[in-house]
């Protein structure tokens, strides 16, 4: 026992000494001693499951953690249940976690005790879009047509989306107050649901991101109308985007990773590499041309600064939509 | 005959020395992972997904495909053996399958179940090679309205013809159905029911934890009063005159697995419903068919082979979904989705025109791997059977160790195992006081999925409740419900009929 104990308080001893002498030289040195666990906010089989998966699963080809990294779903509750846990493993070196928008509305929607501010920012990897997608066996082809549909219907315009208060729901909200519309909004799971009723004609629109409806829209099953990006995306050149119809709509889905407060600095540095070696992958910049992400690199403080920003405003639109606690 | 020539290009796949390895070797993990209480086949294929990369993407994918299949054969294994059941697919099993082992019959069982699960499985894969593509279309035809309908036909079936006290069955789903309320609401996203604040609540009560905690730590208990130092099971010798008993037992049932195989296919492929209402469904048709009802449940080999060709059937056709739509139809299938865009496949309706190599390599590995799974399976019998003649302190203490493993792995939180003991009490006081646990259970595992449907489906026909009906689909599937809801009523209202003279006389 004291033998243990000394042998600890010495141990530790020698290693503050060392973190002193070289602290600015130990971020090259620190690596994971076990697997790392890489925490989902989001259940199996979801767009941001897939792409924790892709990322996992290019970190293990390339070798680019001398560790396993392993994905744990904590998807319960929009994320709230990822983010609790997250609070619980403060300084932590060996947890991370992959977000999306829920990271902010999640804490502004519901009192789960957790402030974002504490967690430690490593890399925001893509941004994800948004499209407005109609069936492709309807008369809608622009616009302009698919505002007049919905004001003709009277309200009962089927918007499918994922659940309230989620992304969708916040996109869907922005098109009613730009356009003085209203629509039935329908709550599904995931969106690889919401694009399987909008094909099999069950409700009337989505805003689905490209990713998800791509597979139908290469098969001619879905209509892209416009997107909510500033720029045209280069998977669908034809569509125009919200912004060049004189619609100030752009809206974006993160895809970052945050880390427990109190992670070490040297921790930090060794996960903050990992992701700019990832980003600089082939198979990450294939996967991102093809499935309409912008690769948006983004780190440390300026990641930091961008969460608070995107969490005010994101509390502005919730408040708007009154969901906000 | 172009579909010929294309699964004659996917045999010369999956037929390679390293894909028959893989699968033989996938099989066998699959069945050890599905025998486990508590580890699916989710869990094998997300514990397995990160090492294929070693080999090709079509290789990748066969064993993935081939755990998936092992898992659903192993999935009987536990609930025959043990009574609990490893997989919400398996619950059907447990009525007829438990029985018979209690009876000295486990390996007439296991022989049954994994019989059955290849007879449907086969079934299954020869209807999906031949109508893959057309049928996305019907899967595409399932809203909202279906789905609620589809559920509610599985509940009917389940209370009409399973139930001998039809209030306590009734009373345990709704019990069930209060407890998948717990969690976060899917529509309005707002939290219920968290009792005493615990953050685990967040995500809801799984399945499993239910299960392993009724089934598994009930059970125990249960044993541990009923027969202090008898078995809780007769020890089951295994012979090879048992097994051609078995296959010819098996000869007698083709009308229950037809039945059951293309009802299982049907209901597996469309997104949402899956193989657990599939493997209920065709157990009470197969009560309803049957010329000797009053059997099932108390260990008939017929009972047990109805929801095993099913279930098995079900898997098949989950694929159909997730290939042809990119929606899977279960959480297994969510993760092979994973896979597959992982090795840059888009699943949808252009993956079979695309990728033809990839689809029918898929397919036939389906038939490779029903094979290997039976022969495994049969060859692994007799050491499940030899597990049951652990004397029964051993055996209790090991399965008590397995439930809580088996409960803690997936989550890995403290607050399931502590829900698992609560359960295990709990559903031994009930059993005590004669509840069947099978509704509680599935009440849990399909209530979210009917509440769900149900209001997706008020929300989008601004609350006219009528919608149900409207549909065809859906009014199809309703008057089904009612008349299997009304039918052993009307049973019971005849024989009173028919009894009320004989007073007289």
């Amino acid at each position: 026992m004291t033998y243990a104990i000394t042998r600890r308080i010495a141990s530790a001893a020698l290693a503050s000494a060392v973190l002193l002498a070289a602290a600015p030289l130990a971020a090259a040195d620190w690596k994971p001693q076990k697997p790392v666990e890489m925490v989902i906010m989001a259940g199996q089989g979801g767009g941001a499951d897939r792409l924790a998966r892709l990322f996992q699963s290019i970190i293990q080809k390339e070798n680019l953690s001398s560790m396993p990294i392993l994905p744990v779903n904590k998807g319960g509750g929009s994320g709230a249940e990822a983010l609790r846990y997250l609070k619980d493993k403060s300084g932590d070196d060996h947890v991370i976690m992959a977000t999306l928008n829920s990271y902010y509305t999640t804490p502004l929607r519901t009192d789960i005790g957790v402030n974002i501010e504490e967690f430690t920012p490593l890399a925001r990897m893509a941004l994800d879009t948004f499209v407005l997608w109609v069936n492709a066996d309807s008369d809608i082809q622009t616009l302009d047509d698919y505002v007049a549909a919905v004001k003709a219907s009277g309200g009962s315009w089927k918007m499918g989306g994922t659940g309230t208060g989620q992304e969708d729901s916040l996109v869907t909200a922005m098109l009613e107050t730009e356009f003085g519309i209203k629509v039935t909004y329908v709550p599904f799971k995931g969106g690889g649901d919401v694009a399987k009723n909008l094909v099999g004609g069950h409700i009337d629109s989505s805003v689905n991101n490209p990713s998800e409806a791509l597979g139908f829209y290469q098969a001619g099953k879905l209509r892209p109308i416009a997107a909510f990006t500033p720029d045209r995306i280069d998977v669908f050149p034809d569509t125009p985007t919200m912004t060049e119809l004189g619609h100030e709509l752009v809206y974006w889905m993160q895809r970052s990773f945050v880390a427990p407060s109190g992670m070490s600095p040297e921790a930090v540095a060794y996960y903050t590499e990992m992701f700019e070696k990832l980003n600089a992958t082939e198979e990450w910049k294939t996967y991102t041309q093809e499935k309409a992400l912008m690769a948006d690199f983004l780190t440390g403080d300026a990641l930091q600064a961008y969460f608070l920003e995107e969490r005010a405003k994101h509390g502005d639109l919730l408040g708007a939509m009154g969901e906000g606690s | 005959m172009e579909l010929m020539a294309h699964l004659a290009d996917g045999f010369a796949t999956s037929l390679t020395s390293l894909n028959l390895l893989i699968v033989v070797i996938g099989v066998t993990v699959g069945l050890f992972i599905g025998a486990m209480p508590g580890l699916g086949s989710v869990n094998g294929v997300a514990i397995i997904l990160p090492i294929t990369f070693i080999v090709p993407p079509s290789s990748a994918i066969i064993l993935l495909a081939a755990i998936y299949y092992g898992a659903m054969y192993g999935g009987a294994i536990s609930s025959i053996l043990l009574g609990i059941p490893g997989a919400s697919t398996a619950v059907a099993t447990t009525f007829d399958g438990r029985p018979m082992a209690q009876k000295g019959q486990a390996g007439l069982a296991l022989i049954a179940a994994a019989c059955a699960s290849f007879v449907g499985g086969t079934i299954s894969v020869v209807l999906f090679t031949l109508f893959a593509a057309p049928l996305a279309d019907v899967a595409l035809a399932f809203g909202p309205a279906e789905e609620f309908a589809l559920v509610l036909l599985a509940f009917t079936t389940f209370v009409g013809l399973g139930g001998d006290d039809v209030l306590k069955t009734l009373m345990m789903i709704c019990l069930g159905l209060a407890l998948s309320t717990v969690g976060l609401d899917l529509i309005s996203g707002q939290p219920r029911l968290i009792f005493f604040d615990q953050p685990g609540f967040y995500s809801g009560i799984s399945f499993l934890v239910l299960a392993i905690g009724v089934y598994g730590i009930g059970e125990i208990l249960y044993t541990i009063e009923t027969q202090k130092s008898a078995p809780s099971v007769t020890p089951a010798k295994l012979t090879f005159g048992e097994l051609w008993y078995g296959v010819k037992e098996l000869n007698k049932h083709w009308k229950t697995m037809s039945f059951g195989s293309i009802l299982g296919f049907f209901v597996g492929m469309l997104p949402a419903a899956g193989a657990t209402p599939a493997a209920l469904m065709s157990y009470g048709i197969a009560k309803l068919m049957s010329k000797t009802p009053e059997r099932f449940g108390k260990g008939t080999i017929e009972g047990v082979i109805a929801p095993e060709t099913s279930n098995n059937a079900a898997s098949t056709g989950s694929l159909l979904p997730m290939l042809t739509l990119g929606i899977p139809g279960s959480p297994t299938t969510a993760l092979l989705l994973g896979g597959m865009v992982m090795w840059g496949l888009v699943p949808g309706p252009m993956l079979f025109i695309e990728q033809p190599d990839f689809v029918w390599g898929l397919i036939s590995s389906l038939y490779t791997a029903n094979v290997a799974a039976v022969l495994v399976n049969l060859a692994l019998i007799p050491l499940f059977v030899w597990a049951l003649r652990m004397p029964f302190t051993v055996l209790c203490s090991l399965v008590f160790i397995l439930c809580i493993v088996g409960g803690f792995a997936p989550s890995q939180k403290m607050h399931d195992v502590w829900l698992i003991l609560g359960f295990g009490v709990g559903g031994y006081l009930l059993r005590k006081a004669d509840y069947p646990m099978a509704p509680l259970v599935l009440a849990l595992v399909l209530g979210p999925l009917m509440e769900k449907s149900f209001r997706q489906t008020l929300i989008s026909e601004q609350g006219n409740v009528l919608a149900f009906i409207e549909r065809p689909l859906s009014g199809t599937f309703i008057a089904i419900s009612v008349i299997f809801f009304l039918l052993p009523m009307l049973k019971h209202v005849n024989r009173w009929l028919g009894r009320k003279p004989s007073p007289a006389e």
